[in-house]
């Protein structure tokens, strides 16, 4: 992002580069960065909160007043999230013939599909839509049992994609399940990680993949990189 | 099992310590009033049309988001951020509302037709996006009036 503030700025566009990392922002001295210390992937701070998100475009768009630059500031609150697994009502064991996690992710299906009809729009779709999660769990089942990962059918042939998609199938359906407030910073990851069959699964997956020697990205960017 | 620290302290201390591309200077562009500047995001979210050609791994080119078109995919390779938020309210990310309520009240002088996504995993060199995909996208911006660029991370 610093990258293309320099870029743009060069060609006659004056820029405004709100910052996640500051050892990033202030090493690469862009024009004009607000760094925002706020949880990662919310760089307006808090979602749905106007007044909030007005402040801190009121703060970097008062950096254009500036005679000169680089310019680098900081924005006065800090927010830190607590990165807990957020409760949500996971449905009952029904077919003990299946895998648990196909059996729930079968489960929180119409979750998921009101969530959709609700944004009007959805994440999941890299390698497969939400009618082949439950298949994808299936084979991460196979691989979590020993099967060679490099065998069996993995959708699209990306450990990655898929990993995504099943994990977005997740955190959608999540904010129609979710018990009290929105989820806060990173709570619906670690309700999925943590509390469901589903991303216990994909982490088991990823290590055996990583076990049975595929190179780094195949199996370490199927997860957030502090989970093992 | 799970780093005792939390996810985005690891992801800090891990990409703070990465090297970084070097810039000999920092050019200067003196904007017009901000009641009187035409502004577009530039957001590094990876965002996209459901309808759009999504980004892949790696991916140095960028995408132009119509302002009508507010269903978008959150299209970015990493896990390693809250991307749950950008599900509750895109304008966390791209908060192009809040634009439009800044132009309703005169403080900003009015909202590009179109905004522009990159995807902020890139090559360690960045020497795409510095040398093609993002002066092209400037020109675009230049060409359409816009006087401000606010950029977003994820």
């Amino acid at each position: 992002m610093c990258t293309l503030a320099h870029v743009f700025e060069a060609a006659g566009l004056a820029t405004v580069a709100i910052s996640a990392i500051k050892d990033v922002s202030s090493r690469m001295h862009p024009p004009r960065v607000l760094h925002c210390e706020f949880p990662l992937g919310r760089p307006l701070g808090k979602p749905n909160d106007a007044a909030f998100q007005h402040d801190v475009l009121r703060h970097a768009f008062g950096l254009l007043e500036r005679n000169s630059g680089p310019v680098f500031e900081e924005y006065a609150e800090t927010i830190v999230g607590a990165e807990e697994a957020i409760s949500c009502t996971l449905p009952p064991r029904f077919d003990p013939s299946l895998p648990p996690a196909v059996d729930e992710a079968r489960g929180i299906r119409k979750a998921y599909d009101r969530a959709r009809a609700r944004r009007g729009v959805t994440s999941v779709g890299r390698v497969i839509d939400a009618d082949g999660v439950p298949g994808a769990l299936a084979v991460l089942r196979e691989i979590a049992d020993g099967a060679d990962w490099t065998t069996v059918e993995i959708p699209g042939r990306n450990t990655i994609a898929v990993a995504h998609d099943i994990r977005t199938y997740y955190e959608e359906a999540a904010l129609e399940l979710v018990e009290g407030p929105d989820p806060g910073p990173r709570g619906a990851e670690a309700w999925f990680f943590e509390k469901t069959e589903a991303g216990k699964l994909l982490l088991a997956a990823r290590q055996v993949i990583k076990d049975q020697g595929a190179k780094r990205p195949i199996w370490f960017y199927m997860a957030t990189g502090h989970r093992r | 099992m799970v780093d005792k620290r939390l996810g985005d302290a690891v992801m800090r201390e891990g990409v703070g310590a990465m090297p970084v591309p070097e810039f000999e200077t920092t050019a200067w562009t003196t904007p017009p009033p901000l009641a009187e500047a035409r502004i577009a995001i530039v957001t590094t979210a990876a965002l996209y049309p459901a309808d759009g050609e999504a980004f892949s791994g790696g991916d140095t080119s960028y995408r132009a988001l119509d302002a009508a078109q507010r269903k978008l995919v959150l299209g970015h390779w990493s896990h390693n951020f809250d991307r749950s938020a950008f599900s509750i309210d895109p304008n966390v990310v791209y908060p192009l509302d809040r634009l439009d309520e800044l132009a309703a009240a005169g403080t900003i002088g009015s909202v590009a037709e179109t905004h522009y996504s990159f995807a902020g995993n890139q090559p360690d060199d960045v020497s795409t996006v510095r040398l093609d995909s993002g002066p092209a996208c400037a020109a675009e911006m230049k060409a359409a009036g816009v006087d401000v660029v606010l950029l977003t991370p994820v």
